[in-house]
């Protein structure tokens, strides 16, 4: 292998031999070269799309694999096939549409907030201003930040209801400070997830701003149509591929939000996603099988949400 | 309607003076070209009247009302610009109506003067099309028809041919040159070449610098350029400058004499010179001469026929009635 590896990597480094019309071997050998240098390529790629495909058909093979069987590791392990038994478990659970439900309205609150914002935001960090610099980096910080650790933070430095900041705020303007986490537990998740994924939607949607023509905005101007006009007919309109992109990348990654949950509500409170779900029943109910079910169904939830997005946005994906 | 007044506008940049104080008038119906070298001011210029940049002080008249600090919506002036600006997104139907929407023009107003402007541009198959699917020409005629649609009282044109190539833009300044006299509203066009300035204007106004050098129709600058820059920045190819002693002999210091106004012939002349390029273009031949002991070349004109090639001793008589003399400074002398 290896040396075959060397001779073709040679003879793609050796200058090609002028092609000669009236020398067939030498156009032969050209040909053959580029053969060889073709399979070269093949064999160097193996194995970054083997590792990737590996790091996904192992654990989708095991999931599905695991689904069919009841599986208490705790309680006897391994018991045999079971059908379609963890499927219909999974599904008739009174857990599980309030789950499907909590991933939606989690999904999508932190989308249309991150998306506003996020436009907003980078409406005004494009404009001309002093330390513009400095203040696009503190906007890119949030999303330094690991999710536990600005979940916790969230959690112990705002959120709490006897010395979290804004207790103290509530209680400057003489209000009773809100118990958020649980009163208001959706919303909370919400927000401290949108605050650590606005950076990312104002970054994308900041560089695409970046890229309108100011002629045209100019045009606008002498066509009689006011900031407000130029705003929705002009700027809209140009970033509309770019939200489209930060709602398909947010949503990907929404859908499997987990760290905010376990380190604030552990999922009481409605705030119970079908991931989270799907950790309870593997961890806490010790119950990997019906886990496993879980798991194929948050597969097909989340393939069904990128379908409806891609009918409601993808057409803005095309050139 | 659409006399345009200028009285004493300058521009600051920062500390930099873009354009030093300048007065000028541009009357109604008249096609005013601004022409310069590239960062000469004349994009500036322009800009400062459409009012995308505020004046740093003095007074710009619209129809002898004062629009110095108008929004440029106001100004009743339409825009061509350089990259077109078309918005993208927008059918050729909706760009064009765009400024009508605007300003609340009803629907069956906007779709009439659509149609008159479609028809006028050639743009009556496309209209359902967007811009990316057009080309050059033809984004340019959207462009164009968005500006005629809203009837301004001068329409403003920001070097609109650069983008095209060669055939096309000779085609698209005939074009504009028709719409200037179906309408007879008053033109201002910004462009640095100046055969589009020689070819297209009633008036030109040669800018250097931010300073207005001179202002004329183009014969007018041709045949008497007010000074140095002016004669070289107008015709092509460009005037032979000449210093030293032969300017003496005519008593100045230096003295311009066009191309096309010097004779060639293989046997006698006043000026010789060796041939280093010769230009062949069919009706002209342009030969650009050297070793003539007056200046570096002196580029002369001769008909298409004309054969010398490199190397051949060529010689030069140029036209006694048409010299220019300049004096030091550059400025004409009589």
């Amino acid at each position: 292998m290896a040396t075959q590896h060397s001779q073709s990597a040679d003879r793609l480094t050796m200058a090609p031999p002028a092609p000669k019309p009236e020398s067939q071997p030498a156009a032969a050998d050209h040909q053959s070269g580029t053969k060889h240098a073709r399979t070269a390529a093949r064999l160097m790629m193996a194995p970054a799309v083997i590792l990737l495909l590996g790091w996904m058909l192992v654990p989708l093979t095991m999931t599905l694999y695991f689904s069919f069987k009841k599986f208490l590791p705790l309680r006897g392990g391994d018991l045999g096939w079971v059908g379609f038994d963890n499927y219909v478990r999974f599904v008739s659970s009174s857990a599980f549409w309030p789950s499907v439900q909590a991933t939606l309205v989690i999904v999508g609150g932190v989308l249309a907030i991150t998306v506003v914002l996020g436009v907003l935001l980078a409406t005004l960090l494009n404009q001309p201003m002093w330390g513009r610099g400095v203040v696009r980096i503190l906007v890119i910080a949030p999303f330094f930040v690991m999710p536990t650790v600005s979940a916790l933070v969230w959690k112990n430095m705002f959120m709490d209801p006897v010395n979290g900041l804004l207790a103290h705020v509530w209680r400057a303007f003489g209000a009773e400070p809100l118990v958020w986490l649980t009163e208001a537990s959706t919303q909370s998740i919400i927000l401290i997830v949108s605050w650590q994924w606005l950076p990312f939607a104002t970054l994308i949607l900041l560089t695409a701003i970046q890229s309108l023509d100011s002629e045209q905005l100019e045009a606008a101007e002498m066509d009689g149509a006011p900031p407000v006009k130029r705003f929705a007919y002009i700027t809209l309109p140009h970033l509309s591929r770019a939200i489209t992109v930060v709602l398909l990348i947010q949503t990907i990654f929404l859908l499997s939000i987990f760290a905010e949950i376990f380190v604030t509500t552990q999922g009481a409170f409605g705030t119970k996603t079908l991931t989270y779900l799907i950790f309870q029943r593997v961890l806490e109910s010790q119950n990997i099988g019906l886990g496993s079910a879980g798991g194929v169904y948050a597969i097909i939830l989340a393939n069904i949400v990128a379908i409806f997005l891609m009918r409601i946005v993808g057409k803005n994906l095309d050139a | 309607m659409g006399r345009i007044t200028l009285d004493k506008v300058s521009k600051n940049f920062g500390d930099l003076q873009v354009i030093p104080p300048l007065d000028l008038t541009i009357d109604d119906g008249e096609f005013t070209v601004f022409v310069g070298p590239s960062g000469c001011g004349k994009s500036t210029l322009l800009r400062l009247i459409a009012g995308l940049e505020d004046v740093t002080s003095g007074q710009i008249r619209i129809d002898k009302q004062d629009a110095t600090h108008v929004p440029p919506a106001k100004r009743g002036l339409a825009m061509v610009f350089q990259s077109y600006a078309l918005y993208p997104h927008m059918s050729v139907r909706k760009n064009i109506a765009f400024p009508m929407k605007m300003a609340k023009v009803p629907v069956e107003e906007q779709n009439r003067r659509i149609e008159a402007a479609a028809n006028a541009l050639n743009l009556s198959d496309y209209l359902d099309r967007r811009p990316g699917q057009l080309s050059g020409g033809q984004r340019q005629r959207v462009a164009i028809g968005r500006a005629i649609v809203r009837e301004p009282s001068a329409f403003l044109f920001d070097e609109p041919l650069s983008n095209l190539d060669a055939a096309l833009r000779v085609g698209m300044r005939l074009e504009i040159s028709e719409l200037h006299e179906r309408l007879e509203t008053t033109m201002i066009y910004v462009t640095h070449d100046q055969v589009e300035a020689m070819t297209m204007a009633d008036k030109i106004v040669v800018l250097h610098a931010g300073v207005i050098e001179q202002v004329g129709s183009p014969l007018e600058l041709y045949h008497t350029p007010r000074n140095k820059f002016v004669a070289g920045f107008i015709g092509s190819p460009k005037m032979n400058f000449i210093e030293g002693e032969e300017a003496a002999k005519h008593g100045a210091h230096t003295i311009g004499i066009r191309p096309e106004h010097i004779e060639v012939s293989g046997e006698t002349g006043t000026w010789s010179g060796v041939v280093s390029v010769s230009e062949h273009l069919g009706s002209d031949t342009f030969f650009h001469v050297h070793g003539t002991g007056l200046a570096d070349t002196i580029t002369v004109r001769a008909g298409g026929e004309v054969g010398f090639r490199h190397g051949d001793r060529i010689f030069m008589t140029p036209r006694a009635d048409v010299i220019h003399k300049f004096d030091a400074e550059g400025l004409r002398i009589a």
